[in-house]
């Protein structure tokens, strides 16, 4: 993985001395809390219902297991024992105060980390595939672009007061696993008809309120221009973006106004323009960067392991992946254990992990959108080993895509603009389909929570969709179906009149029933619902 | 016209060594119209790109923030330099310390901040980062670049 030379160093070095010296003049009153806001945004630093919250970057999701370890004594030393692993495949805390800050950032950046740009409204984190760099269907390792981005979008002195915030994901599998359309921008890294590399743009994506899948912008930019074509769709959003309303100023909103053709004229004029002004980086860095992300040194081993035993067989069904080597496989650690917090983790399971990765997984961990936590390279005959030892820390949860593998934001318990509780419903939910034992019967189903519109959850993409309403005071919950994030995207549509907690856990029990009753040979919810549409469901919700 | 004090004696910091121009800015407007003012003043929504046919007689260019989170000048200001203009680009309004290094990469070479300030904090500003990860205005050559001279 990616290794910060003394450049990368100096600049995380200085952010946390620019930080503590903005903290020192917001304490002597020289600024006010209206100017500080935007900057300790950018760094990460939320003020919410209880104390402030810290947002670590985990560039496109990849750490080590220092890196592992160093979140850990981060939870342990500033926080209360536990981080949040987010569907941004970063890491929050909850109990943060302001004082201690800027140690806390002072630790990440001895780990090569930082909380740079994880908020406000600038570019963000960039994110990618969990299984980059050991999937079997990857064209080519995403993450080199991917760490190209992040430099290039660090501290852009141009797009560091946006509308709105910006979130690029990039991908270089058919498969889609990071939610690509629903970004800001999604790259798609592509082989053309002569054989090169380049990328494919996806611009005006996102969730929240209004939610858009991303139109295709342009099939095929070449690799030493990717940056310019990147910057230039956002000088073009910086420019027309709208400020008059914050509910209308991500991109998604200018480029569904404009419409995507006559976004697309603009960028190109303005890319036309740029390629003369030499904001490429050489081709010679991404030479340069891709070495980092080279295989490690796979070892040829047994391409099976004994079955025999029905837990460990369940667990190696459902939680690893194809790898590129077929003595491997990416291995999932999940964080839902039953009745669980979704995406949480003790410091002793995050010191526990980092162990494991360095033993089993070339030192190499992965956070997933779905707040789970991936060893990208197992080798077959460790796998028994790995299981063992994740069953006994509790981390062994065979659940990966299954209806217990909910995503759930914050919600009410933490955040401040929640309008109902999403962990203690997905921590039911779970329990639920845990007791009744239909977890494995019902296959692929993916369940996501929101607290409110903004939809952190990834209600939207939710195969089942549950997001948090008022209602006179009341918490409620609307239903919706048929969301998808991935290849086959598309955004759920709501059943009908929302519900209670307990109605809405009733509900999604009777769309699975549903389901059950209906599908055919080897469809899952999704496909059945796409074949037989809203009806039914909604027949054996409401009538 | 605004309000705004944009005489010689509101720019707080400067990095030109030509005399200053001193008489009045004209709107955006009023400079695409008449053909001899020498200094315009831009606001936020403003396209800058109208101005490139002017460039040549314009010496002073002043870009409006009347608030430091609205980023739109910030573009005005890198498409003026990367057209070629030379003259002052000073910007105006509600500029605070965080804001000079990012104008100052982007090409702005004089500063007329509403609320004076601090003249310590800003030389930290200015000068904090000892290198950078992209070409803009300023000319300094990016870290990529840097990795490969
Ligand atoms: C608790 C503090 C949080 C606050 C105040 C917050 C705030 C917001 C807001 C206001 C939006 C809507 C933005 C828009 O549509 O323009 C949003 C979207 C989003 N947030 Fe959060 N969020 C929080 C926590 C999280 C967490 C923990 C995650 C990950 C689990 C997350 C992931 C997302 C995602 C994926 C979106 C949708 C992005 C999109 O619209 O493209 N947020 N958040
Ligand atoms: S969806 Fe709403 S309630 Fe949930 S974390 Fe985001 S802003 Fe908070």
């Amino acid at each position: 993985m990616y290794k910060y030379d003394n450049y990368d160093q100096q600049m995380v070095d200085t952010r946390v001395e620019e930080f503590r010296d903005q903290a020192k003049r917001r304490l002597e009153g020289k600024i006010t809390e209206d100017q500080f806001k935007p900057l300790r945004l950018m760094n990460g630093l939320y003020l919410q219902l209880h104390a402030y919250m810290l947002r670590v970057a985990i560039p496109y999701g990849t750490l080590n297991g220092a890196q592992m370890h160093a979140l850990a004594d981060i939870a342990d030393k500033y926080d209360r024992g536990y981080g949040h692993f987010t569907t941004r495949q970063n890491i929050q805390y909850n109990w943060i105060k302001l004082e201690e800050a800027g140690d806390l950032l002072a630790d990440l950046a001895k780990v090569e980390m930082h909380a740079i740009q994880t908020s406000g409204n600038c570019i963000r984190n960039i994110s990618s595939d969990h299984f980059a760099g050991a999937a079997r269907d990857e064209l080519v390792d995403p993450r080199p672009y991917a760490e190209l981005l992040r430099q290039w979008s660090s501290f852009h002195p141009e797009f560091m007061y946006l509308p709105r915030k910006f979130k690029i994901a990039v991908i270089a599998a058919e498969t889609d696993r990071a939610a690509m359309r629903l970004h800001d921008i999604g790259i798609q890294i592509v082989k053309n008809d002569s054989g090169e590399i380049g990328a494919s743009f996806y611009v005006g994506g996102g969730m929240g309120r209004t939610p858009m899948i991303a139109p295709q912008i342009r099939d095929f930019v070449p690799l030493d221009q990717l940056v310019t074509y990147a910057e230039a769709c956002l000088r073009v959003y910086n420019r027309y973006g709208r400020r008059d309303n914050k509910y209308k100023a991500r991109i998604k909103i200018l480029v569904h106004e404009m419409g995507a053709e006559e976004y697309t004229r603009q960028v190109e004029e303005e890319f036309a323009h740029m390629l003369g002004q030499g904001v490429e980086p050489p081709l010679a860095e991404i030479e340069r960067l891709r070495p980092y992300f080279a295989d490690p040194a796979f070892v040829d081993g047994p391409k099976t392991c004994d079955h025999s035993d029905p837990d460990f067989a369940l667990w190696v069904d459902r939680n690893t992946n194809a790898h590129k080597h077929d003595s491997y496989v990416s291995a999932v650690i999940s964080l839902k254990p039953v009745g669980g917090i979704p995406g949480d983790a003790t410091a002793e399971q995050m010191h526990l992990m980092a162990d494991l990765a360095k033993e089993y997984s070339f030192d190499e961990l992965r956070v997933m959108h779905t707040q789970n936590i991936v060893l990208p390279h197992v080798a077959i005959s460790d796998l028994h080993a790995l299981w063992t030892k994740l069953e006994a820390a509790g981390l062994g949860s065979p659940n990966l895509d299954t209806i217990e593998d909910i995503i759930a934001c914050p919600g009410l318990d933490y955040c401040s603009l929640a309008n109902a509780r999403s962990i203690p419903l997905a921590q039911k939910i779970s329990e639920r389909f845990a007791a009744s034992g239909k977890t494995g019967e019902l296959g692929q189903l993916k369940l996501k929570i929101s607290g409110c519109i903004n939809a952190c959850g990834h209600h939207h993409a939710g195969h089942i969709g549950i997001l948090g309403v008022d209602k006179k005071g009341v918490e409620n919950y609307q239903l919706s179906l048929g969301g998808s994030e991935a290849e086959d995207v598309a955004l759920a549509k709501i059943t009908g009149r929302g519900f209670d907690e307990a109605g809405v856990i009733n509900a999604v029990e009777t769309v699975t029933d549903v389901y059950l009753g209906a599908r055919e040979d080897g469809e899952r919810f999704l496909d059945t619902y796409r074949r037989i549409g809203m009806t039914p469901f909604k027949e054996a919700l409401y009538d | 016209m605004t309000d705004l004090d944009t005489r010689p004696t509101a720019v707080q910091f400067r990095f030109r060594d030509d005399e200053m121009a001193d008489h009045g800015t004209v709107t955006f407007d009023a400079c695409c119209e008449q053909t001899n003012a020498t200094a315009v003043r831009i606001e936020p929504g403003d396209d800058a790109r109208a101005l490139l046919p002017f460039l040549d007689r314009l010496a002073l260019i002043e870009v409006n923030f009347p608030v430091f989170g609205d980023g739109r000048g910030y573009s005005s200001a890198r498409l003026l330099r990367e057209a070629g203009y030379t003259g002052e680009l000073r910007a105006v309004g509600d500029v605070g310390i965080d804001q000079l290094l990012n104008m100052r990469r982007c090409g702005f070479d004089a500063f007329a901040p509403a609320e004076p300030l601090d003249e310590s904090d800003a030389q930290a500003a200015f000068n904090r980062w000892p290198n950078v990860y992209q070409n803009t205005a300023d000319g300094r050559r990016m870290i990529t670049q840097l990795r490969h001279d």
